[in-house]
């Protein structure tokens, strides 16, 4: 139990990785990182995707990332009218792995260009639940 | 020993109030067995292919084999999203080649009309990784859109480039009976239309539908005395990518079609140069444009140009979709993939009417299964 704190509408609430949302309530974004072979993996997962081993620790991120690619969505899923529209974004943080997420509210999307160095922040939302947004550099 | 399809039916696409998911398939089975001249005692294995989370019929390999009034025959279920029996046909090829059957019936179906649209928008939501992608409330065209301004951005195709993929399926669906939208339409229709997920617009997505599509397989000695026409399934490919975007690396092409088609080109000993016609996965315009890349018909980077100069029309260097595609013949998820092999089929046995390829030899029907999960490639040749 747990991670049914984790975002806007969770599906899942059991999961062995849900001590990643009580770090989002800390203003904080983990990976897990392999204490086997050391590769670092976000989203967090219980098993190494490299060796499979489940001995793993958790990782602090930096948050700096790259942004990849966007859209965004104007006819959405209707649990999501309230936060309709909504930009997604996935990026590449300077550690490696990647994020996806939504593009947070204050960046206007004619300020968006792919290859934009961003960086994850933590956010509280309206129904009490915790999530990252990418942000501008600069903003907090 | 070569498997050969020698029966293929179905239905039309689009809103079918009248109709279940049921009749259908029974419509679309009829259809085949009356084209292969079988009876239904000649079916030694019937494979249900749909996808599920669409279904309100649990298990819908059971209710299938009882309508058509098939049992005890064998029967199951095949799930791979929109590339359901795409991979269902590889199934029944297996199963064929494998000895265990001698004529295999693959059907797959949709009744996705019926679900009213909160219905449909939470299955819509849970089209990715649930954990990690879903709670942000991603849609199918928000993924594809992320792949569309990838290859904008790295190869500067445009949205015009994307929206003449549309004004050419539609040219053809115009044509095709079976075709949800049987209208034309012009570019300004399709860039005027209302953005869902930018930069993809209402004429740039395909739309949810009704549906089902039949084939009736079968190894080469009882092929060659069920039919004059025989179609040869020359070559088969499958592979998969991650769910999660974040567990990809390439955003600019599906990687599960570029390796499912190098497999099927190799077993079919052929190169895409050597491909008539081809039906490929247009679930969005933007989709066709990097398929004709993933799978060779022009080089990376080239297929907004490729569609700029009309090489994917009749005529052209490789004819695309002429049956109109999933853009204009709407997509019942899991029909699409036998409704792709089946025109081909009807293309190589000179049967596909005002949108025949001349002297059609060898084509390729390809379908991607959900956000990019699944690729599969099917190889037909005439005989």
């Amino acid at each position: 139990m747990g991670f049914e704190k984790f975002g806007w509408v969770p599906y899942l609430s059991q999961t062995r990785v849900a001590k990643f949302v009580d770090f989002l309530q800390e203003g904080k974004v983990y990976g897990t990182k392999c204490k086997e072979c050391g590769a670092l993996q976000f989203p967090p997962r219980a098993h190494c995707l490299r060796c499979l081993s489940s001995n793993f620790e958790w990782s602090h991120l930096s948050g700096n990332c790259t942004l990849i690619t966007y859209t965004k969505v104007d006819a959405t899923p209707a649990a999501f009218k309230e936060q309709a529209p909504y930009i997604l974004g996935l990026a590449e943080l300077t550690e490696g792995p990647k994020v996806f997420g939504w593009i947070d509210k204050s960046v206007a999307e004619d300020h968006i260009s792919l290859g934009m160095k961003m960086r994850l922040r933590t956010i509280r939302l309206s129904n009490g639940n915790w999530t990252y947004v990418l942000t501008e550099l600069g903003t907090t | 020993m070569r498997v050969g399809i020698v029966g293929v039916g179905q239905t039309k696409f689009g809103k079918l109030s009248d109709s279940s998911s049921r009749e259908l398939v029974a419509d679309a089975f009829r259809e085949a067995l009356s084209d292969a001249g079988l009876a239904r005692k000649d079916i030694s294995a019937l494979v249900v292919c749909s996808g599920t989370h669409y279904d309100k019929q649990r298990s819908p390999a059971g209710i299938m084999a009882e309508y058509l009034g098939v049992n005890p025959t064998p029967t199951f279920h095949v799930e791979a999203a929109c590339a359901s029996s795409g991979v269902g046909v590889r199934v029944g090829w297996s199963m064929i080649q494998a000895g265990l059957h001698d004529i295999v019936a693959v059907v797959g179906f949709q009744k996705m009309t019926e679900l009213d649209t909160a219905e449909v928008q939470d299955v819509m939501s849970r089209s990715g990784d649930v954990m990690w992608e879903s709670p942000f409330g991603p849609t199918m065209p928000a993924y594809y859109a992320m792949y569309a301004r990838a290859h904008m951005k790295r190869y500067g195709t445009t949205e015009e480039q994307f929206a003449l993929v549309s004004v050419k399926n539609h040219k053809y669906g115009a044509k095709n009976p079976n075709a949800m939208f049987q209208k034309e339409l012009t570019i300004e229709d399709v860039l005027k239309s209302r953005v869902v997920a930018s930069p993809l617009k209402l004429y740039d997505c395909c739309a949810n539908a009704d549906g089902a599509a039949c084939i009736i397989m079968a190894g080469e000695k009882i092929t060659r005395k069920i039919t004059d026409t025989p179609v040869w399934i020359a070559g088969l490919g499958l592979a998969s990518s991650p769910m999660s975007l974040t567990s990809r690396s390439e955003f600019a092409s599906f990687e599960c079609s570029v390796k499912a088609v190098r497999q099927a080109y190799k077993m079919a000993k052929i190169t895409a140069r050597d491909l008539d016609v081809a039906e490929v996965h247009d679930s969005f315009t933007s989709a066709e444009v990097i398929n004709y890349e993933d799978l060779g018909f022009c080089r990376r980077g080239e297929g907004g140009r490729l569609i700029e100069n009309g090489q994917t029309y009749i005529g052209g260097k490789i004819p695309v979709n002429v049956d109109g595609g999933l853009l204009a013949k709407g997509h019942p998820v899991g029909a699409t993939g036998a409704s792709h092999i089946i025109s081909i089929a009807k293309q190589l046995r000179n049967e596909a009417g005002p949108s025949q390829v001349p002297k059609a030899k060898i084509g390729l029907a390809h379908n991607i299964g959900g956000i990019g999960m699944y690729g599969v490639c099917t190889v037909l040749r005439a005989s």
